[in-house]
């Protein structure tokens, strides 16, 4: 009996590898959610029973009993988190799951916090040994890189919903204000190990706890919206660790499992993500980038460069004389709820014969995949929603690009301007096809503040105004043409 | 301005230099059109098409050609034709101004615009005039359909109840725009098809096409200017024409494009590789017009040698008129577009635009060809991979030997961590660490190939099953007996809390998103 809730933990943790495989293809990931759900519910099932289990081995201690009260207050936990996350479900915007997905992260990061702290108070720190010092250091750990998560994900949200900021906070001398908090959080987790009182030991923890939030807060501070993608991947990847760490500090292999898996795929996602921004993986996964290529590489001398400018009429027309069609949104689409009007449009051009599809660069949006989610929300079918690699060979051959609140991902600087800060960043081609038409508020420069080259050819114009509004005119534009 | 459409008069052209959707575009731009009747009969383009869509007719040649501001033709008008334009106005079709010399010495004479759309410029900006490009494509697919229909076998490989048939095998020489048209079409047929071109640039567009581009090995870009192909060296010469020796006794279909400007086409098939084919294979001679890549050519005929018909139409354009018409009158719109800026019907020439400057070979009396030469023309699919070879370049800013060196130095260090956990750690924690490492690894390789498209549900699933921490949480609660212990499991709780709305919101949003991602049809 006692072996059970092992075994079904053995089976949890395979359930959730099979559930991350069944993620990376669109055929299998219904499947694999699915595998997801059941795993999860097992590993909850198993940990109720394995604590029934330690009753009755260790009958007459009394603190290891699972009473009536510990039931229910984590019956309580179980149906209230429930409920509440099935209500952020169910409300979240399509275009806000970046904040979901950072505020989610945040949660985890409490919990290994939280968890952390409560395996400390309980524990006997009079039976010393290397086993209990290493006990020691993996509460210490759990905690630092819990807290971190917790708050660098707070200020992740907090830039995405808009609360903070998102420019980068640069504080003069970050680099070593962070290094020196390391260092001394690094120091408390060993000071922990040589503390004998509790009331001294939580003092202690709670100090790192303290100290942990900090470097979080300070990690992703440092960091503009542009490069978010990244920044929610690896918040993705630290909260993974922060389950593997409570996973040693409890001793329970399924924790680690999950924790180790979670952490490799966010590390995964970084990795893409930094490698579509031709970014170093390292410089990333340290946080703080962002710093060194703030200086915005528009020339200030020279002439003013000129633009040509656009209207909705004749959009449409080269639209509709072209014999296809490839619309590239970015950020600005996800914040206009440009989505739906744009599906439209794209049907409409299908059914006149011309072959419309989408074009999406890695790190379009806020996070990784955001387009595709916001795409597939407003019914566009998947096979015709096309990633760099596959469309930036076709472009050339292509009538018409309609660009939607993008910017860097479409910057020609970034191929011939070595100057350019974002110089080598693989980006879409957009300019070899005949036509680009940009739609944007105005010629300020994007998050990078960099300017693009891309808005002063011959064949791109500027389409000016809220994108929402210049869609829904496109929109009705093409209605009145086609019928 | 008034544009007339005359019907075409060389010896079989079918095709013309407007039809009726044309037509309404470039009223649009302000000009009248008058169309001589029966000028689209061959196109399929009727008159009553032509008028509805606002166009006079006119049974009269003469007022055709001699009462219009700007004719717009197909081939090169003869020397009646010419006679009859107007004094100072402007004619817009083929003209060959390097065949044609007496031509447009006889128009630049009568102070006739001449704009030669053989002669538009090779740069992007001038792609929608390429009138060449636009009949080069045509060729290429009707080449392809010219061979299938002296083909006597099925190009699709099927395996039948009667017995299997292998597909036919297509070998395409030249991979310019006819080449790559060529190699589309027969592939779409179900062909094997493999593709030569002295140019390594265009491995990649062929290879794109589904073709096997095939390779010497030999060295040397047969690249010349303005993306076309260039005269290459006798060994390279020689190294090739044993490649077709031995692939015109492998194929059944080969289709050659091999051009090279101002220059006999070369030659390429000859008697002896002919005679090597199997009987019923079939050569289409694209490059008949300029004296044939194969030797046993015979122009504008189709002929059979030892088994092997020759197809040597020049006319490849002409046997798709419709097709053709539809194209080259787009082109002749769009060059109309760019020379009617303010819409008003009024052609501007403007020689400082270099598109304009390449197009025009005869203003104001003036004999303008050839023009000066373009500075930068755009090589043809070079400027991407050399972009990418300077990405890369940049990239290798360390010389292996440190990269090496860090790498070494990074597998030391970890080694010696491990040796030290190997040391000083119990059993117990080396266990725990042996999953901890393995499962990193199964990470990574379950999830490296995850679909970009798919990145955010990942997310959402990898923040779902990092709940897990409630099972630690849960772990937590259960001795009310001290205060510490209360506490605990107090804390405890709050972490079951929270992990399990990360639960339960992580796997709900991403079974919402999943829902939503569907499937064209």
């Amino acid at each position: 009996m006692s072996s059970l809730p092992l075994i079904a933990w053995l089976v949890a943790g395979i359930c959730f590898i099979f559930s991350l495989g069944g993620l990376s293809r669109h055929e299998t990931s219904r499947r694999g959610n699915w595998l997801g759900i059941i795993g999860m519910t097992l590993a909850v099932l198993a940990a109720f029973v394995f604590r029934g289990a330690q009753t009755q081995v260790v009958g007459e201690e009394t603190a290891q009993i699972l009473g009536a009260v510990g039931y229910s207050l984590l019956l309580i936990a179980l149906v209230g988190g429930g409920v509440v996350g099935a209500m952020l479900a169910k409300r979240v915007e399509m275009t806000a799951m970046p904040q979901l997905v950072a505020i989610l992260h945040s949660f985890v990061g409490l919990a290994a916090v939280l968890v952390g702290l409560s395996n400390y108070l309980q524990l006997d720190l009079t039976h010393g040994g290397v086993e209990l010092v290493i006990h020691l250091i993996e509460i210490g750990l759990g905690v630092l890189i819990g807290g971190l998560t917790f708050t660098g994900s707070i200020v992740a949200w907090g830039k995405l919903e808009g609360r903070f900021d998102s420019k980068p906070l640069l504080l003069p001398a970050r680099h070593f204000i962070l290094a020196g908090l390391v260092a001394l959080s690094l120091l408390l987790v060993f000071g922990l190990t040589s503390i004998t009182a509790t009331w001294l030991g939580v003092l202690l923890l709670i100090l790192l706890t303290a100290l942990s939030f900090a470097i979080g807060a300070l990690l992703v501070l440092a960091i503009g919206g542009a490069d978010m993608p990244v920044v929610v991947s690896m918040l993705n990847s630290y909260s993974g660790w922060a389950a593997a760490a409570t996973g040693f500090m409890l001793k329970n292999d399924l924790l680690i499992l999950t924790g180790a898996l979670v952490g490799s795929s966010g590390a995964i996602l970084s990795y893409i993500m930094c490698h579509a921004m031709n970014r170093s993986f390292v410089s990333v996964i340290l946080g703080g980038f962002g710093g060194e290529s703030s200086a915005p590489a528009a020339g200030g001398g020279g002439e003013p460069k000129t633009y040509h400018t656009t209207n909705t009429g004749e959009t449409v027309d080269w639209l509709l004389n072209s014999g296809s069609v490839v619309i590239v949104p970015g950020y600005g689409m996800a914040v206009a709820q440009a989505q739906h009007p744009i599906r439209e449009i794209c049907e409409l051009l299908k059914k006149q014969g011309i072959e419309t599809r989408f074009a999406i660069h890695p790190v379009a949006g806020r996070l990784p995949g955001h387009m595709n989610v916001l795409l597939a929300e407003a019914n566009v079918p998947y096979d015709i929603v096309l990633e760099m690699e596959e469309i930036n060979h076709d472009l050339p051959a292509t009538g018409t690009v309609l660009i939607i609140g993008a910017n860097d991902i479409v910057n020609p600087g970034a191929q011939d301007d070595p100057s350019s800060p974002i110089y080598g960043m693989p980006v879409l081609e957009v300019w070899k096809a005949e036509h680009v038409v940009v739609l944007k508020r105005s010629m300020a420069t994007g998050y990078s503040g960099v300017d693009n080259p891309l808005f002063y050819k011959d064949n791109t114009a500027m389409l000016f105004g809220d994108a929402k509004a210049s869609v829904d005119g496109l929109l009705q534009e093409l209605r009145a043409r086609v019928s | 301005m008034i544009i007339g459409i005359p019907r075409e008069t060389g010896n079989g052209e079918c095709r013309v230099a407007a039809t009726p959707e044309s037509v309404k575009k470039l009223i649009k731009l302000g000009y009248q059109v008058r169309v001589e009747t029966g000028c689209g009969d061959r196109a399929c383009f009727r008159d009553e098409q032509f008028t509805a869509a606002g166009a006079t007719l006119s049974s009269d040649r003469h007022q055709v050609w001699g009462e219009s501001d700007l004719v717009l033709k197909v081939l090169p008008p003869n020397e009646q034709e010419a006679g009859w334009l107007k004094s100072e106005a402007a004619l817009a079709s083929f003209i060959w101004p390097a065949v044609n010399k007496s031509l447009v010495d006889q128009l630049a004479a009568r102070n006739v615009t001449v704009l030669a759309m053989d002669c538009v410029p090779r740069v992007s900006r001038a792609q929608k005039l390429d009138a060449l490009s636009s009949m080069a494509n045509i060729a290429g697919y009707r080449a392809v359909v010219e061979a299938a229909n002296a083909f006597g076998s099925f190009f699709t490989g099927q395996i039948t109840a009667a017995g299997k048939v292998p597909p036919a095998k297509v070998l395409v020489i030249g991979a310019g725009v006819a080449g790559l048209s060529a190699i589309g079409t027969a592939r779409g047929l179900g062909a094997i098809v493999r593709a030569f071109d002295t140019r390594p640039a265009v491995k990649e567009q062929v290879q794109s096409m589904g073709a096997e581009f095939l390779e010497l090995d030999f060295k040397e870009d047969g690249e010349g200017t303005g993306g076309y192909a260039k005269v290459m060296s006798p060994e390279f010469i020689k190294a090739e024409m044993e490649l077709f020796a031995k692939q015109a006794r492998e194929v059944d279909i080969i289709v050659t494009t091999a051009l090279i400007p101002g220059k006999p086409a070369p030659k390429l098939i000859t008697a002896e590789m002919v005679r090597s084919m199997r009987p019923g294979s079939v050569i289409v001679d694209m490059a008949a017009e300029q004296g044939g890549n194969c030797e046993l050519t015979k122009p504008g005929e189709k002929t059979c040698a030892e088994g092997v018909t020759i197809i040597g139409y020049t006319d490849l354009p002409s046997r798709l008129p419709t097709q053709s018409s539809t194209l080259y009158a787009n082109n002749l719109v769009n060059l109309l577009t760019d020379m009617t800026p303010a819409k008003d019907g009024q052609l501007l020439v403007n020689m400082d635009d270099q598109v304009i400057r390449g197009t025009v070979v005869a203003h104001q009396g003036a004999v303008t060809w050839p023009p000066p030469q373009i500075v930068n023309p755009s090589p043809v699919g070079s400027s991407a991979s050399a972009a990418k070879a300077e990405i890369k370049h940049e990239k290798a800013t360390y010389p292996k030997w440190l990269q090496q060196a860090w790498a070494g130095a990074g597998i030391a260090v970890l080694l010696g961590l491990l040796g030290l956990i190997g040391v000083y750690a119990p059993p117990d924690f080396v266990g725990h660490f042996t999953v901890f490492v393995l499962s990193c690894f199964i990470g990574w390789q379950v999830v490296w190939n995850v679909t970009p498209a798919l990145h955010t549900p990942l997310m959402s699933v990898t923040n779902a099953i990092s709940g897990i921490i409630v099972v630690g949480g849960i772990m937590q609660v259960g001795s009310f007996g001290t205060w510490g212990g209360a506490f605990g499991s107090i804390l405890g709780a709050l972490a079951v809390l929270i992990a399990t709305i990360n639960i339960v919101g992580g796997f709900l949003v991403t079974q919402r998103m999943l829902g939503m991602f569907r499937k064209q049809g």
